[in-house]
């Protein structure tokens, strides 16, 4: 039997969203793996541009909801949306594909709910296995990964990690562009959205930092910062930190990288009591030269790091320091 | 104002972790658990909330035994009461299972407002509060940062975009709030507390007290089944360098000064 593979692309100002282009590549690669095809589905409004964008790859159709009430996200209106077109499809889709973007995660698990379908957020991989596809997610924050199966034969709703596909991966063609038939009179907003504002003021900006030394929770506390600051200092570094570690008010916001926070791009990054969570990772992985300090030697920020020292930071960090002062001088 | 707060009881993230004998999850004997820590910050959104506006906290939790503890410190904190999934039918859920008990037993106790942690820090499914939400027909919000609960019914809410950016919007309550860490600076249990602790009382419900058949909850009601896990190959992973602290030093300064030429 063939299956159909329903790719959900989010839009950022009216383009396709950059993990978008990555749940292309997933999505085809799911439709090629379960023997179907893949569709692409735009939910939004004032979306030609985007659909154009989606109709230059290799899909059956790229379905349009397009409604003035979609023009601002809310679950409300897009999980009220996409259940109808899931509801109301020719070929019901199999599997729901979707980017683990902080606005999927927000609606998506919902829309499973309603469809009563099995959810597998944050996949990095999957295969086809004897009975069905098995999906890779991390779990305890990155530590350990996961193989998972849906059960039973109904709707699979993906989301897939960022990072995890390679956009450039995604095959080209040609699709239709084609309008789902929603009734919008019953589509309602559960949200009076305010506005839009920036966290923390931003007043450091790290993205063009050439050195960042960046310190986790397993610094141990607010009294403990010194080595940081003295490696900094020694390497003409900026600090940037771990969420744990600004959330604990050990340091401002804006030092915080990673997903939620600042996305940086240094020569030389040092990860010190840093576990290496993805939502970190995605913020510091363009560092050319990343250096790791940890005392767990199976700690994921090892995966991403091109020289692992496994220890106490607190030994290290002032060792380094002193090195660090010596070869600056010679 | 009645809050209910779903609270879960994860390993430490300091903890080491083995992979238990069947391959299927962690093997949880001599594990330090501890509150989740996103959901530290919504049970303190809801203490706070009961206290400038009057009412009583509720906190919920589904798991084993083990996790009457993590209910106690929740209690010390100031919540009134707490209920304990602790049935072994509750067990093994995924995100849809559990949501399904909790909005269950959050449908009977008749709250005003539910709050949860974004996502735990073991299973990570990130959709917990949003399904109990669904089942409730309640608006929802998931990575909350600020919340202020408003004179008329409604919530103004702070939400996490990518990159540093918050939305604010409002919406309508009863609502589930999916709290991210950070939102406020959690309290400490004062001794006092963690006396009165031990005389508040914990509710045990079975699935058929709240109304669910044995196998719509749990492994048996999961749409996902955990097949293995592991420990990530490491890949091209990192260059390991080894020794003491001197020499690790001595060996990570030359090569950035040789090979990588960062210094
Ligand atoms: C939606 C969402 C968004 C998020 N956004 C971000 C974000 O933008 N940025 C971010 O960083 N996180 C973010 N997080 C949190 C992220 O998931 C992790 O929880 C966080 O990155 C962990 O921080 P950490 O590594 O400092 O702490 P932990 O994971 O607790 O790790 C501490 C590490 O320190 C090591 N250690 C302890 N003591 C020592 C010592 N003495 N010497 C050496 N090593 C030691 C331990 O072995 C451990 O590996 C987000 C989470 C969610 C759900
Ligand atoms: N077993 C559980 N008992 C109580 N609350 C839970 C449980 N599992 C998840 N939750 C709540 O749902 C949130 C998100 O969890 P998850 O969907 O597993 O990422 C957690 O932060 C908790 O507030």
């Amino acid at each position: 039997m063939s299956r159909t593979v329903w790719i959900l692309l989010q839009l950022r100002d009216g383009k396709l969203h950059r993990m978008a282009r990555e749940a292309i590549t997933a999505g085809q690669a799911l439709a090629t793996a379960v023997g179907g095809r893949a569709s692409a589905v735009i939910v939004g409004h004032e979306t030609d541009a985007a659909s154009q964008e989606a109709a230059a790859f290799d899909l059956d159709a790229v379905w349009v909801a397009d409604d003035a009430k979609l023009a601002a996200y809310t679950p409300g209106a897009f999980v009220g949306t996409l259940v109808q077109a899931v509801r109301g499809a020719e070929v019901a889709p199999d599997y729901l594909v979707a980017p683990h973007t902080y606005q999927s995660v927000d609606f998506v698990p919902r829309l499973g709910q309603q469809l009563d379908a099995a959810v597998v957020p944050e996949a990095v991989s999957f295969e086809a296995a004897d009975d069905g596809m098995v999906f890779r997610r991390p779990i305890m924050g990155g530590k350990l990964q996961a193989r998972v199966r849906t059960r039973g034969e109904g709707l699979a709703v993906v989301t897939v990690q960022s990072g995890a596909f390679s956009a450039s991966d995604a095959t080209a063609g040609s699709a239709d562009v084609r309008a789902l038939s929603i009734d919008f009179s019953t589509v309602a907003a559960d949200r009076e959205i305010l506005g839009v504002e920036q966290v923390g003021g931003d007043q450091v900006d790290l993205s063009k930092a050439d050195i960042v030394v960046a310190v986790g929770r397993g610094v141990g506390g607010e009294d403990k910062m010194q080595p940081i600051h003295d490696l900094a200092e020694a390497l003409g570094a900026d600090i940037g930190a771990s969420r744990p570690v600004i959330d604990n008010g050990w340091l401002p916001r804006d030092r915080q990288i990673g997903s939620s926070g600042q996305t940086v791009a240094p020569k030389l990054y040092v990860a010190a009591g840093i576990s290496g969570a993805i939502q970190h990772l995605v913020g510091m992985k363009s560092a050319s030269c990343v250096v790791a300090i940890n005392k767990d030697a199976s700690a994921p920020i090892f995966s991403v790091a091109q020289y692992g020292l496994v220890g106490d930071l607190h030994e290290i960090l002032p060792v380094l320091t002193e090195a660090v002062k010596a070869a600056k001088a010679s | 104002m009645k809050i209910a707060v779903c609270i879960k009881q994860v390993p430490d993230t300091e903890a080491r972790l083995r992979v238990r004998k069947d391959g299927r999850w962690v093997e949880e004997e001599d594990l330090p658990f501890v509150i989740n820590e996103s959901d530290n910050y919504a049970l303190e959104e809801a203490l706070a909330i009961a206290e400038q506006r009057g009412g009583e906290v509720v906190v919920i939790s589904l798991g084993p035994a083990r996790v009457k503890d993590a209910l106690r410190k929740a209690l010390a904190l100031g919540a009134k009461r707490a209920i304990h999934l602790a049935d072994a039918a509750f067990d093994g859920g995924d995100a849809a299972a559990t949501a399904r008990a909790l909005a269950a037993v959050i449908e009977r106790e008749g709250c005003d407002l539910v709050l949860t942690g974004s996502q735990s820090d073991d299973a990570g499914w990130g959709s917990t509060g949003s399904i109990v939400a669904g089942h409730l027909d309640w608006p929802h919000a998931w990575l909350v940062m600020g919340l202020e609960v408003e004179d008329g019914g409604s919530a103004k809410v702070t939400r996490e975009m990518e990159s540093g950016m918050n939305e604010v919007f409002r919406l309508q309550l009863p609502a589930v709030i999916e709290v991210q860490a950070g939102i406020n600076h959690p309290r400490y249990a004062s001794l006092k507390g963690i006396m009165q602790a031990k005389r508040k009382p914990i509710d045990t419900p079975t699935p058929a007290e709240i109304g669910l058949s044995a196998d719509g909850v749990g492994a048996a009601g999961s749409k996902i089944e955990v097949l293995d896990v592991a420990f990530p190959s490491s890949g091209e992973g990192a260059e390991m360098i080894e020794g003491d602290a001197a020499a690790m030093v001595a060996t990570l300064v030359e090569k950035l000064q040789r090979e990588a030429r960062v210094l």
